[in-house]
């Protein structure tokens, strides 16, 4: 009676089971220790002075594509310009005109972080950074 | 028996999995509960002017040439970003690119803006005198009816509104507008934009815009740019507002609308 336990080929099969998970894994072990550095947005000097944004920080770092989204709605489907906060102050809804009246460094605040966590927001292909250069 | 007391087992063990899990899901539960969704207080701009149907009176009679209508036409395109493919000086320019011209308000002859009322024998005056046109914020607008995303909708002044967020660029509203009031976006705009406004959007390819009888400029307490810079030509006002300057120049002049035959309910009035 043969042994039914061998594994035929068992060198190449090993091998090749080996090879398997080293290439598998290889993205994980070949990046190990390069992770990029946490972003850290700077603020512009006007930013600074205004010591607080439209709702506390930690909200609008969480959830600030949604408030954007619940205010482009409100300005096109409501005729709402106006967004009065927790504290009672008045902003105009604006992503061009009040958002980067004070973080007017795009490429330092916006761009810093979404390159890091890879998300392309379509904001900027109508609406206009005012300091962009064409 | 073996068999009952296995299966109390496999029904305990699983029960006491279940249980263990709960810490384990309402842990997860209140990582993603963070104060909520934006619950936001919004409000009208305090200069904001409102009416319950807007409308335009445009008295042709204040226009002799093109010339005239040439700055009405360039303060619209200049506060909204429209850009100019005919421009020779950009070089980008091409002969073909008048397949591409986006237009928000523009001039057309007489028996083109009102092709049901033309005669064989016309007026003189009328048959060469540039009408300028524009979209007609029409009552019962058919852009809307077609439109799949309800990116184009109605509002309740009456304003026919585009949200470019929301359009697909399907364009089946080109295809529904009876007035060519609506043009698209068959490459990226900006290039062929001199000077950017930076208070308006630009758009992007593929998508269709039109003119918003300058809700945004309504929204802070100012008269379209074309009213502002037509010197009198043009009024604009609540056609459901009897005291209104729009409903006065309506009673006391004979007006025309464009194909006003199928039904639209156009509310850009013609003096002629």
């Amino acid at each position: 009676m043969p042994n039914n336990k061998e594994i035929y080929n068992k060198k190449i099969i090993i091998a090749g089971i080996i090879t398997f998970f080293v290439i598998i894994t290889f993205p994980f072990w070949y990046n190990m220790g390069k992770a990029a550095p946490l972003p850290e947005p700077k603020l512009s000097d006007k930013a600074k002075a205004a010591k607080e944004c439209v709702r506390p920080k930690e909200f609008m770092k969480a959830e600030h594509m949604q408030l954007l989204d619940v205010w482009r709605d409100t300005v096109v489907r409501d005729a709402k310009r106006i967004y009065v906060n927790s504290k009672g102050k008045e902003f105009e809804m604006s992503l061009s005109n009040t958002c980067l009246d004070c973080h007017s460094e795009k490429a330092e605040f916006c761009d810093k972080c979404h390159n890091y966590a890879s998300v392309t927001p379509y904001c900027w292909d109508c609406h206009i950074d005012p300091k962009e250069k064409k | 028996m073996e068999n009952s007391r296995r299966s109390f087992l496999k029904i305990a063990g699983i029960s006491a999995l279940g249980l263990g899990a709960k810490p384990i899901f309402d842990a997860l539960a209140a990582s993603e509960g963070y104060e909520g969704k934006p619950t936001i207080e919004t409000a009208r701009n305090k200069n904001a002017i409102t009416a319950k149907q807007w409308a335009m009176v445009i008295d042709t009679r204040k226009f002799e040439s093109a010339e005239d209508l040439e700055p009405i036409i360039e303060a619209c395109h200049k506060i909204h970003n429209v850009p100019d493919f005919m421009d020779q000086g950009n070089p980008k320019f091409k002969d073909a690119n008048k397949r591409h011209v986006i237009k928000w308000i523009w001039e057309e002859e007489y028996k083109h803006a009102f092709p049901t009322k033309e005669n064989r024998f016309l007026n003189d005056r009328l048959k060469d005198l540039p009408f300028l046109v524009l979209c007609n914020h029409c009552e019962d607008p058919a852009c809307v009816r077609v439109c799949p995303t309800k990116a184009t909708f109605k509002r309740k002044d009456g304003i026919v509104l585009m949200d470019f967020h929301r359009c697909i660029g399907c364009r089946f509203c080109m295809a529904a507008c009876p007035y060519g009031s609506r043009s698209f976006n068959f490459r990226d705009p900006r290039p062929f934009i001199k000077e950017r406004n930076p208070k308006f959007p630009t758009r992007m390819k593929g998508v269709v815009e039109k003119c918003n009888f300058c809700a945004e400029r309504l929204a802070v307490g100012e008269m379209p740019a074309c009213v502002e810079v037509s010197d009198g030509a043009i009024v604009f006002g609540d056609l459901e507002d009897p005291e209104s300057e729009v409903r006065e120049l309506l009673g006391e002049n004979y007006t025309i609308r464009r194909k006003q035959g199928l039904g639209t309910g156009p509310s850009v009035y013609y003096i002629v």
